[in-house]
Order: structure tokens, then sequence, then C-alpha cells
């Protein structure tokens, strides 16, 4: 935490104006937090007290989770979604970054170009390519399964260009003395020049994680067979079925939260510092 | 095994031995890059290729596609839904980009300074972008419900102020939705605009205050200017996520989606059901070469802007 401590907050000794400028931000905070606290307050809330609109519940349950999660859909859509974005994630660490380093350490010809035609796919949105890769998937049998939700995200632009400015802050030195001492060069990258990266690895994974956690838009498409949702189309299909019964629902919106702010709490410290670092030098 | 493994690798060690190093490292780099190259060729350039092919083509993925020149494009611009979709997208732009990047630069300018329960604070304004956009715009769509359901309208009436229609209004609706995609990015934006901010040195508000610059004057002749970068970043950043927006608008619409009335139906929601509902794949990918050049325009004004500053 030390980062929040900063000189510039150290002048001036406390001011009537500081003071009221600190509760509106306080009261800020609580309003951007009200659609969580009421989702997970319904979801403790018997059908009978949702219009009841206290943020305590007066008789808490945890009913609507065990008729939510007793039809097993829940926790196979979870198994799903967490196992799609662990592998895409650990997909993009090692490619990202193998790629990142390759172009960031190495002299060889068709490097510039190779580089430039990643950099270039950046500026092509997703929704230009789902058709062809609708199309792809169906020619190849891919729909409804696993790899065909996580095949077009296995290596990201995004993750090369990121690894590749801290790859070149890595010294030289370093590599050519494990080179010398007769490291071949994956193994090199591997235990040489991938340690001296772990922030910027960590923020990578973070940003891998969360996106394909919560990705919505090609799961919907790639994917019919209930069994094979993932979490945020499973809640979305579930949500429609339930039509006005807010308080399964909210318990559905609060299985699909709770995972990553349960993350979050253990990693505040590292996901805020590694979306710092992906956002000012992705 | 051992008999016959040893000779072979010796006389491979023998070839590779002879490499001079400059060329074993051409040969590294590309062991290390044919997976990943192949893969962008496969499932990036060649999609994107055929995105522009197929949108010169009518095709209802059951008989083969057939060459229509244009004629998709000109079905397009002559579609008033188009228009609207048009007008919509650039709604929840034009009004959300300026309307988040006021907000977050404010509240990170001052939760900057703040030191007492600073990371609590954080908090509460950052959780929000960790959830999941489709979970979230449920529970927004509960708070929209009319009364006595509904928890904003519940809480205006308890202050006199008559039940609004929200997501059932064709005006509110799609400001309802915006409302939700700046909720669930703002927090980012904030980070974003605090690690700007802490990039400044500080020896600048030193120099400022020794030079008697009042809080205003620095923040306007100081923090400003040199946190253009990171402030294009976010205006660019934000924008093409609401010419993008699709998931606030499918889930707290989906019992007509984009309604009522097509009165919040972004592009990409136009996109996904010319699709994957009509199956008009070749209409559908001229929609999405559309999203293209605007998305590519605006990239380009970013570049722009930062080389000319």
């Amino acid at each position: 935490m030390s980062e929040s401590t900063k000189p510039l907050a150290s002048y001036g000794t406390i001011r009537p104006g500081r003071i009221v400028a600190w509760t509106i931000l306080f009261l800020g905070g609580i309003v951007m937090m009200t659609p969580l606290l009421f989702m997970f307050s319904t979801s403790l809330k018997s059908a009978g007290h949702v219009y009841d609109l206290r943020l305590i519940p007066d008789q808490p349950t945890l009913a609507n989770y065990i008729k939510v999660l007793s039809d097993g859909r829940f926790a196979r859509w979870f198994v799903n979604s967490t196992l799609i974005a662990t592998i895409v994630t650990l997909s993009c660490l090692f490619f990202d970054s193998l790629v990142a380093y390759t172009l960031a350490k190495f002299e060889f010809p068709g490097r510039r170009v190779v580089f430039l035609a990643i950099l270039s796919t950046l500026m092509i949105p997703t929704e230009m390519l789902v058709i062809p890769w609708y199309l792809m998937a169906s020619k190849l049998g891919w729909i409804d399964s696993y790899w065909g939700i996580m095949f077009p995200g296995l290596v990201t632009a995004f993750g090369v260009f990121l690894m590749k400015q801290f790859f070149e802050t890595v010294p030289n030195d370093f590599l050519e003395a494990a080179r010398v001492d007769g490291l071949n060069e994956f193994a090199i990258w591997w235990k040489v020049a991938l340690p001296l990266v772990t922030p910027a690895l960590s923020a990578l994974a973070i940003f891998t994680f969360l996106g394909n956690w919560t990705a919505f838009f090609w799961p919907l498409i790639v994917t019919t067979d209930q069994t094979l949702y993932t979490l945020p189309v499973g809640l979305s299909s579930f949500a429609v079925e339930q039509s006005i019964q807010w308080e399964l629902i909210m318990t559905g919106a609060a299985l699909a939260t709770i995972p990553t702010l349960a993350i979050f709490l253990f990693f505040q410290r590292y996901i805020v510092r590694g979306v710092m670092l992906a956002g000012v030098k992705g | 095994m051992t008999a016959t493994r040893a000779p072979r690798s010796a006389g491979s060690g023998g070839v590779w031995g002879r490499l001079s190093i400059s060329t074993k490292q051409i040969v590294w780099a590309w062991a290390f890059l044919v997976l990943p190259v192949l893969f962008f060729a496969v499932v990036r350039f060649y999609p994107t290729l055929e995105a522009f092919y197929l949108s010169v083509t009518d095709w209802d993925l059951l008989n083969e596609p057939r060459f229509v020149g244009l004629d998709n494009y000109r079905k397009l611009f002559a579609d008033p839904l188009f228009w609207q979709v048009f007008r919509n997208t650039f709604a929840y732009l034009i009004f959300g980009t300026p309307i988040a990047i006021v907000l977050s630069f404010a509240i990170a300018y001052y939760l900057d300074r703040v030191t007492f329960l600073h990371g609590l604070i954080r908090a509460l304004y950052f959780l929000p972008y960790l959830t999941t956009a489709a979970a979230m715009a449920w529970v927004w769509r509960w708070f929209y419900q009319p009364p006595p359901i509904g928890v904003i309208n519940s809480i205006l009436g308890s202050f006199g102020v008559p039940a609004q229609p929200f997501l059932r209004s064709v005006t509110q609706a799609l400001p309802a939705i915006m409302v939700t995609a700046i909720w669930a990015h703002l927090g980012f934006q904030i980070i974003i605009f605090m690690a700007g901010l802490r990039a400044i040195p500080t020896s600048y508000y030193e120099a400022a205050r020794i030079d008697g610059l009042g809080e205003g004057a620095i923040l306007t002749r100081i923090t400003i200017p040199l946190l253009k970068p990171t402030t294009v970043f976010l205006v660019v950043f934000s924008s093409i996520g609401f010419l993008r927006i699709f998931d606030q608008v499918y889930n707290m619409t989906s019992n007509d989606p984009g309604g009522p009335l097509n009165s919040t139906k972004p592009l990409v929601l136009m996109i996904y059901q010319t699709a994957f509902s009509s199956y008009q794949m070749g209409y559908a990918a001229a929609q999405t070469v559309v999203l293209f050049i605007i998305l590519f325009s605006i990239s380009m004004a970013q570049l722009w802007i930062l080389r000319s500053r």
C-alpha cells in the first residue's frame, strides 16, 4: 500500500473542504456498490420479501442458492467457465510472451514484418471475425465444444505487444551470461527472461482471465447446447426462464459475480497494479 | 535405443554445431514463432479477408455464396433500421464517453489525494469493473422495473417523484442502458487516470506552488495538459467500448432485443440478429465492415492526435 501515500497528499492540514470532498467520494463509492449490495441482499431473501427493499434481509435464507444450484446447471457452467478461462490464460501467457521475447531479443529476417502484422490485427474488431469463425467452427465440428469457445483467444496481439515492452527492458548481458553457461535459447527464455517480467505476466494473466471469464458475445454464438454454456451465457438463459422471479435471478447473478470478487479480495494489490500496468503500457 | 540415438544426435549436433551464432538465432526465432504466426494467419488474417469477401455475397448458409457486388452496402444504406441503429450507437458514444471521462477524472483527481481509507474507497469504485456485464445487466434491469419491484422507482416514489417507465420507454431506455455501461467501466477508467496522475513528477507541482499558482491553476495548466496521453487513450478506449456495446443491451431487453421499437439497438446487436437469427451472412458481413471502418477511423484519429501534441 506504499503507493497510496504520495507526497502530494501531505500538503496542508485537515481543512473542511477536504472533509467534504472525502465524504462525497465515500458516498459516491457506496452508490457504485449499490447494485452489488442489492444483488447479494435480494439473493438472501425469500420470494415473499423481494418487494421489501431493506438492504439487510429480515429473515436471511440460503434457500435461493440451494434452489439455483440444485439442478447442477450452474455448477456445470462454473466448471466450463473456469476451465476455459484458465486454459486460454495459460496459452496466452506462454505464447504471447514467447512471441514477445522473440521479437524483442532476436535478430532475424522478417522480424519487423511479423511484429507489424501482429500489431495490425489489433485493428480488427472481434465482431468482424465472428462470422468467419462461426463458419470455420461449423465446418470443422467445433460448435458446442470447449475448443470452439477457446480457439479465437489462444494467442493475443495485446499480450504480445504488452510483453514485448517489458522484455525490451531485460538486459542483454543476463541472456549472454546464460548463453555462455550453455543454456539453450528456450531455457534462457524460460529460466532467465520470464522470471524478470513477472509483474507484466501477472497483469496479462489478470486481463486475460477476466476477459474470458466475462466474455459473452462469442460463447453465445458458438454454443447451443446448455451443458456447454459459459457462466455468463448460462446465466442469461437462466434469467430469461425465470422471467419475474427476481430473487432467483439475483442469486444467479451473485453466483456469476462471487468468483471474481473473491479473487480480487485475495489479490487486490496485484490486480490494481496489473490494471495500471496493462492500461498504461498496453 | 542408445545405440541408434547416439550417432544421430552426434550427426545433427555436427550440422547444428557448424552453424554460425546468427544463423542459430534465426532458426530459434522461427521455431518459437511458427505456431503463433500460423495462428494469426488462420484465426485473424484469413477470417478478416473472408469477412470482406462475404460482404459482397448473398449467402444464407444453405446454398453457395453468390457474388452480388455492393448490393449489401446499397441495401444497408437504404435501410431505415440501419440509420436508427447508427444513431443509437453514436448516442451511446456521444453521451456516454464525455460523462464517463469527466466522472472518472473527477473521482481519480480527488481519490488520489485521499489518504484516509484510500484502499477501501478505491475498492468501492473498482469492484464493479470485475463483475460480469451479463450478470449485472440483470441487476440493473431489476433496478429499472416499475414500482413496487424496481429499486430506483421505489426510491423516487419515496421522494414523491412519479414512476418512470425506464426500459419500457423509447426515450428513456437508451440512457438507462448507457448508465449501466458507464457504471461497469468507471472503475477501470479511474484506475488508469490515477496511474496517469501518479506519473506526473511531484517536482512540477512543487515548482508551481513556489511560483504561487493556486489549486485551479495547477489543475488547468499542469495536471490536465500532462494527462493528455492518458485522456486520449481513455477517450478512444471508451468510445470503442460504446461502439461495440452488446452485453448490456442484449440482456436488458431480452424479451425484445434492442427494443422497445429498436430504440436501444446498437450496431453489434443488429449484426448478431442479421447473422444468427436471419442467417443473412453476406448482409451481416457488410455490417461488420461498416463497424470496422468506424472503429478504424477512431483509432487513426487517436494516432493523429497523439502525434500532433
